[in-house]
């Protein structure tokens, strides 16, 4: 199980300026537990204290948002992407 | 400093104008590092409000991975307040995730002119800066102006 994961500008000094990085996970939850043992302090900026999806950041699998397939509980597939891009919102 | 193509800065205008009172919103991209804003695209507001906008998550993805392709970045990232001033919302200090872009402002509030305000946005701080408008022809004296540009319409 391998998934890709691209990462935005603002998230990569936790990958050490990697923009692509790869993890193992059955689910994004497990995903970003793997990730963040390889780049401590990834995880927290990508889910709330609550466990839930930080509003500050879209996840994609593939084509889709995340939050339309189950949010955290979003299941992967060997050879995935995971796309990660800063939500870009405001008042 | 923005330096922005007084064209592009007319198109972001024209958006904003024909989406008020909603929010409009979208960006301009440019070769990464190049710190030059040269394609435009306006991007649907997904919430549609007057307080309140947001990149359409699917077309976002989308127009991001064409940028990608292009080795291309948001150099602008622009959206507009329909009944305050061209200054950074709390709520747009908190989502401002791309630390790179020139962050645009565009106030429709008064009818007549349209303030254009460009700020940087990095860990919570907002610094603005001027705007430096080039190319334009037969400019009105005002679109030259920085902090705050103010285009007569």
């Amino acid at each position: 199980m391998s998934i890709e994961v691209r990462v935005p500008t603002i998230l990569r000094s936790y990958t050490g300026g990697l923009k692509v990085v790869t993890g193992t996970g059955d689910s994004i939850a497990d995903l970003l537990t793997n990730l963040d043992t390889q780049y401590p302090g990834l995880r927290a900026r990508l889910i709330t204290e609550e466990g839930g999806l930080h509003k500050f950041v879209n996840v994609y699998i593939n084509d889709e948002d995340v939050r339309f397939l189950g949010a955290l509980d979003a299941k992967l597939n060997d050879g995935d992407t995971v796309t990660v891009l800063p939500a870009v919102a405001g008042g | 400093m923005l330096t922005i193509d007084a064209a592009i800065l007319d198109a972001i205008v024209a958006h904003a104008r024909r989406d008020h009172p909603d929010e409009a919103c979208g960006l301009v991209a440019g070769p990464v590092g190049s710190d030059t804003p040269s394609r435009h695209i306006a991007m649907a507001n997904a919430a549609r409000s007057m307080t309140f906008y947001e990149f359409d998550s699917t077309e976002y993805l989308r127009v991001w991975r064409d940028l990608d392709d292009r080795d291309e970045e948001p150099v602008v990232i622009y959206h507009s307040h329909t009944a305050t001033e061209a200054y950074p919302s709390r709520t747009d200090i908190s989502y401002a995730g791309w630390p790179q872009a020139h962050y645009l402002l565009v106030s429709t509030r008064e009818p007549a002119t349209t303030e254009v305000r460009s700020y940087r946005i990095v860990d919570g701080v907002v610094t603005e800066e001027s705007v430096k408008v080039v190319n334009a022809t037969a400019d009105p004296p005002s679109r030259q102006r920085t902090v705050p540009a103010s285009i007569q319409e």
